[in-house]
């Protein structure tokens, strides 16, 4: 097996990896899809190695205001998975789940707090299992955690897990909705390096 | 007004006055800035770990408290600062999340600014102000002009320390 190397992935590596995004985001907005009963797209995923200087800006730089939730990962797979909206798209997901008509630019009571982290337990929920069963690897993953706050505060939680083996970040990113549209976000899986390296060898590299 | 230098994640610089530095959203990284009062030079490094010798891959040295601060002292006094009139103020070293504490990964805030503190005292370059821990991610920007560090939250007013 061809061991994965941060700076020098190859093409096969890259392709595989884009396409775990695209299981686990297909899956995990089909379940967004059922629950909020809307139609949401899914655009093509990303796989990113970014400097950390670069990392805010896939979420619309670093004092942009998001809503990141977040779920450890253990077991077979060890990292974070991040599940993330922007503030006006949060609130109308929660609008629309909760039959309310909260304005887009209010505080997030515990109630929408707790909404939101149950929206990110189902579909992170989603993006995992068929990681799991697509790799035959367990994954344990913590309780969603939510913080809202600007995306480089948010982002430096997986970035110091990252910073402890390089300076540079790999994730696997996959944007869902359209921008502008109440429902939009990110999946962002971010296994460690040697999860990486495990994922790859489940699959056959 | 002078210019606004930017110091992205693990990374360092200096300025002179009136020009100012700052960083960006915070989280639970600290910033630490060094400053001479005199020469109103100001240098600002944004670390993300505690200790650059428990980790193997080292070299960025503006990535930890210890390697990191050491460094900024050497280019502020490069700069022209006086080393014995250094002066500090801290700010970040937030718990993002609420996790549970007993995951030691998740308390990097607390032991960043720890850290901070504990390099700090070993230079003997006192603390003027801090405002670390919390829930809340910062932007910070320092201002060599005046000493002042001001501090922006999200849902906060902007406030001065």
């Amino acid at each position: 097996m061809a061991k994965l190397e941060l700076d020098a992935m190859d093409v096969v590596q890259y392709d595989v990896l884009k396409e775990i995004g695209n299981i686990g985001a297909g899956n995990a907005t089909t379940a967004l899809a059922t629950m909020l009963q809307v139609k949401v797209d899914m655009k093509v995923p990303k796989v990113a190695l970014l400097d950390f200087q670069e990392l805010p800006e896939i979420l619309g730089g670093a004092e942009n205001i998001i809503v990141g939730i977040l779920l450890t990962l253990s077991g077979n797979i060890d990292g974070m998975m991040m599940f993330v909206l922007e503030r006006d798209a949060a609130h109308s997901m929660v609008n629309m789940l909760m039959g309310q008509d909260v304005p887009l630019d209010a505080e997030f009571s515990e109630m929408e707090a707790s909404a939101l982290q149950e929206i990110g337990n189902i579909i992170t929920g989603a993006y995992l299992s068929s990681l799991s069963n697509l790799t035959q690897m367990s994954i344990n993953a913590s309780i969603p955690y939510i913080a809202i706050d600007m995306a480089g505060a948010i982002l430096s939680v997986p970035a110091i897990e990252f910073g402890k083996i390089g300076d540079k970040a790999l994730l696997i990113q996959t944007e869902f909705g359209e921008k502008d549209t109440q429902v939009n976000g990110f999946f962002i899986l971010i296994p460690t390096l040697d999860s990486y390296n495990a994922i790859l060898t489940s699959l056959g590299l | 007004m002078g210019n606004m230098i930017k110091v992205g994640m693990a990374d360092m610089n200096y300025c002179h006055a009136p020009d100012a530095i700052t960083t960006l959203g915070l989280g639970s990284c600290v910033g630490v800035v060094l400053y001479d009062p005199n020469t109103k030079i100001a240098g600002l490094v944004h670390i993300m770990l505690p200790d650059s010798t428990k980790i193997k891959n080292n070299e960025n040295c503006a990535k930890f408290a210890d390697t990191g601060i050491d460094e900024m002292v050497k280019r502020v006094v490069e700069a022209g600062a006086s080393r014995a009139a250094l002066k500090s103020k801290i700010a970040g070293g937030a718990q993002m999340f609420a996790f549970s504490s007993e995951n030691d990964l998740l308390r990097v805030g607390a032991r960043n600014v720890e850290a901070v503190k504990e390099k700090l005292a070993q230079l003997r370059i006192p603390i003027l102000a801090e405002d670390t821990g919390n829930s809340y991610g910062r932007t910070i920007e320092f201002y060599p002009e005046t000493g002042e560090l001001l501090i922006k939250a999200v849902g906060k007013s902007t406030y001065k320390i």
